[in-house]
């Protein structure tokens, strides 16, 4: 027991409560819980393709804390579950997604992982690398056209997006603007099959934001706390009317970039191998455990609550409907669809 | 000429004199007034572009604009024109009314992403949650010196595709009408501006708040033995070859297309069957151009009661209309072909 108190003490907890800090251990199993359930789908033949999150956990839980549901929008990319869990999307809207389901908020239409959310703030996105990074400018443009400041935008992209023209307009029209926007580029080493020396000659992409005249931050994505308190700082000076940040989170992917990918063909065993040592799961595991603010059957429970959670919304998801052709066409404009007017 | 060209242009319904409080306007005219209004009736209204502000258009069409209504609304861009389309996407999920401008349509490529990719398919891949109530202005067309990159039709590239829609009126009427309309319209519109006629063309614009729906071709002459289909600066010369051929007792119908996408099926069908037989005049190339699904769709529904081969007078297929005077000659379609081309069909 007196361990425990001493590593209570050290435990820097970024300002949050035990319930903060649980719940983002909540959603880290969750993420991983869902994201395996993805790829079991795909390879018992059920759903034709997953995308996984894998090392993305900590930071994902750790920035949808930062986030205020309500009035903060979320303007993710295709590798952000515990992004979109962390802001009030269900397990059964994810597993509907998978199954392409007519329930899904898409309808069935976009791929696994493309999320569209309205009531949860969180705007419709594409497959295509940092096009929603524009549109992220323009909501942030649109959330101050009133001069009033207090809302902000989470723009989330992988170190491979930064590439794109269209992520570096983004940044600069957010600069010039002084937009509430963060946008945090989660670094997890790999494009795919394209490791970052490939994709840039610099080692941080944080110090990209020197060019545009913002804040460029850094934190530890294998951290959840690090993380919670980097976005806090980033998305409280975009709500007080402060302008951009960018931040980066340095993580890793453990998994293929999804299921139709094989990263054993270009990736190193023994890297991976090093990096799932240092599997930031387990680690925020024992950091709660060690500081007292969980116990073992505290855990076991939170782990069996999330499996649970996930079956039950696997089972539900399964037996919906496919949504219906006749639908097909709905949707196209606000009104009929009619490429040839009658 | 003006005063010829004002009679000839105005909207259906200021046949028979002058309204009350029309005015008589240049086509770039007609576009400032309908922007104008449009930023007068809803402060969600936004301009941007690259040089709309300070400079007011390069064409001078937002000229006072910023003075007016201030630099929170009319928003001198970045020079880069995929986010200036993107940033008025993220604007038009979140409420506002943008109106974006690419300052000249052959600067739009690197926006064919946003625009194609994006903006048509926002409405159809959240399922109805969101939509991208957004206008893309620009200028195209050719016969102004431009060369490659200030001469292109863009509309063949983007009429493919569902989500969009497509239009291209060339009377200050139809603009004023049309402009509206796209502006009021709850989906993307592409609202293409036919550089050559912006101070040449004018025509009578009654005053107040009025609509076009989109989709609406309108017959502009009347007649019986032809019918041309056209759009853009190509329709004022086709109504001058047509009027022309009118002394020598050929009776023409011209119809202005003004949309593109949608396209007005039953305006086509009507005059067609009428007529028997077809002639469809563009700037843009031939191959694959909006005359190519005119052709198809007439082909389709009306073959039996054709009295000739549907033909078209397009732009050549070369990359595009060169610098030189005579290249650029060469690639526009003068009023001169028209009118043969018309004579032939006519008595084929």
């Amino acid at each position: 027991m007196a361990k425990t108190v001493t590593a209570r003490a050290v435990l820097d907890r970024g300002g949050l409560t035990d319930e903060q800090l649980v719940a983002m251990l909540w959603n880290m199993l969750l993420q991983r819980q869902l994201d395996n359930r993805g790829f079991q789908l795909n390879r018992q033949g059920k759903i034709p393709f997953a995308l996984g999150s894998e090392g993305h956990e900590a930071l994902q839980a750790g920035a949808a804390l930062a986030f205020n549901r309500g009035s903060d929008v979320l303007v993710p990319y295709y590798r952000d579950l515990g992004l979109v869990l962390g802001v009030g999307v269900t397990p059964l809207d994810l597993l509907n997604n998978m199954f392409a389901r007519e329930a899904d908020l898409s309808g069935g239409r976009q791929f696994p992982n493309h999320y569209t959310a309205r009531a949860y703030g969180v705007l419709s996105i594409s497959s295509i690398i940092a096009a929603h990074c524009t549109h992220a400018a323009g909501v942030a443009y649109a959330l101050t056209y009133d001069g009033k400041p207090g809302r902000a935008v989470l723009c989330s992209t992988g170190e491979g997006a930064t590439s794109q023209g269209e992520w570096h307009e983004s940044l600069n029209f957010a600069a010039i603007h002084k937009l509430p926007i963060v946008f945090l580029v989660q670094n997890n080493g790999w494009a795919i099959s394209t490791p970052q020396s490939q994709q840039m000659a610099i080692v941080d992409v944080a110090d990209k934001a020197a060019g545009y005249g913002m804040p460029g931050m850094i934190c530890d994505g294998t951290d959840p706390v690090a993380t919670y308190r980097t976005m806090k700082i980033a998305m409280d000076r975009a709500r007080a009317g402060g302008g951009p940040t960018l931040v980066e989170a340095k993580c890793y992917r453990f998994l293929s970039h999804s299921t139709d990918d094989d990263d054993r063909t270009y990736r190193d065993r023994e890297e991976l191998a090093a990096q799932r040592a240092d599997d930031p799961l387990p680690k925020y595991e024992r950091v709660l455990l060690e500081a007292g603010i969980i116990d073992d059957v505290g855990l076991a429970a939170i782990k069996a609550e999330v499996l649970n959670l996930t079956n039950e919304a696997t089972d539900q998801a399964e037996v919906l409907p496919y949504p219906s052709v006749d639908d097909m066409g709905t949707h196209v404009y606000a009104g009929p669809y009619e490429p040839w007017l009658e | 000429m003006a005063a010829e060209r004002a009679q000839q242009n105005r909207g259906p319904h200021e046949v028979g004199g002058t309204e009350p409080g029309a005015e008589c306007l240049t086509n770039l005219e007609a576009v400032r007034l309908a922007l104008h209004e449009a930023m007068v009736a809803d402060d969600k209204t936004v301009i941007l572009g690259e040089d709309v502000g300070v400079r007011g258009n390069v064409f001078l069409i937002t000229t006072g604009f910023l003075q007016e209504f201030g630099a929170r609304r009319v928003i001198d861009m970045p020079l880069a024109e995929a986010s200036i389309v993107g940033i008025a996407v993220g604007m038009a999920m979140q409420g506002l009314r943008p109106i974006a401008e690419i300052q000249f349509a052959d600067f739009i490529y690197p926006a064919f992403s946003q625009i194609v990719g994006e903006a048509a398919k926002i409405r159809y891949r959240s399922n109805g949650e969101y939509g991208c109530p957004l206008v893309i202005r620009t200028p195209y067309g050719g016969g102004v010196h431009g060369a490659l990159s200030h001469s292109v039709s863009i509309e063949a590239l983007f009429y493919h595709v569902p989500g969009l829609k497509i239009v291209a009126p060339t009377t200050p009427y139809d603009i004023k009408g049309l402009l509206t309309a796209a502006i009021e319209d709850p989906d993307p519109v592409l609202f293409l501006e036919h550089k050559k006629t912006y101070r040449s063309v004018k025509g009578e614009v009654p005053e107040g708040h009025f609509t076009i729906p989109i989709g609406k071709a309108d017959v502009k002459k009347p007649g019986t033995q032809l019918t041309v289909v056209s759009y853009g600066y190509n329709l004022h010369q086709a109504l001058d070859a047509a009027r022309e051929l009118e002394t020598e007792g050929v009776s023409i119908e011209v119809i202005d297309l003004r949309s593109i996408r949608p396209m007005d099926k039953t305006t086509i069908l009507t005059s067609v069957r009428k007529t028997r037989k077809l002639l469809i005049v563009h700037e843009d190339n031939k191959f694959g151009g909006i005359g190519a699904e005119i052709s198809a769709m007439v082909s389709e529904e009306a073959f039996f009661e054709l009295d000739a081969p549907i033909r078209r007078l397009c732009g050549p297929d070369v990359p595009a209309m060169g610098y030189a005077k005579p290249l650029e000659e060469a690639f526009m379609i003068s009023t001169e072909r028209m009118r043969i081309a018309m004579r032939d069909l006519a008595r084929f």
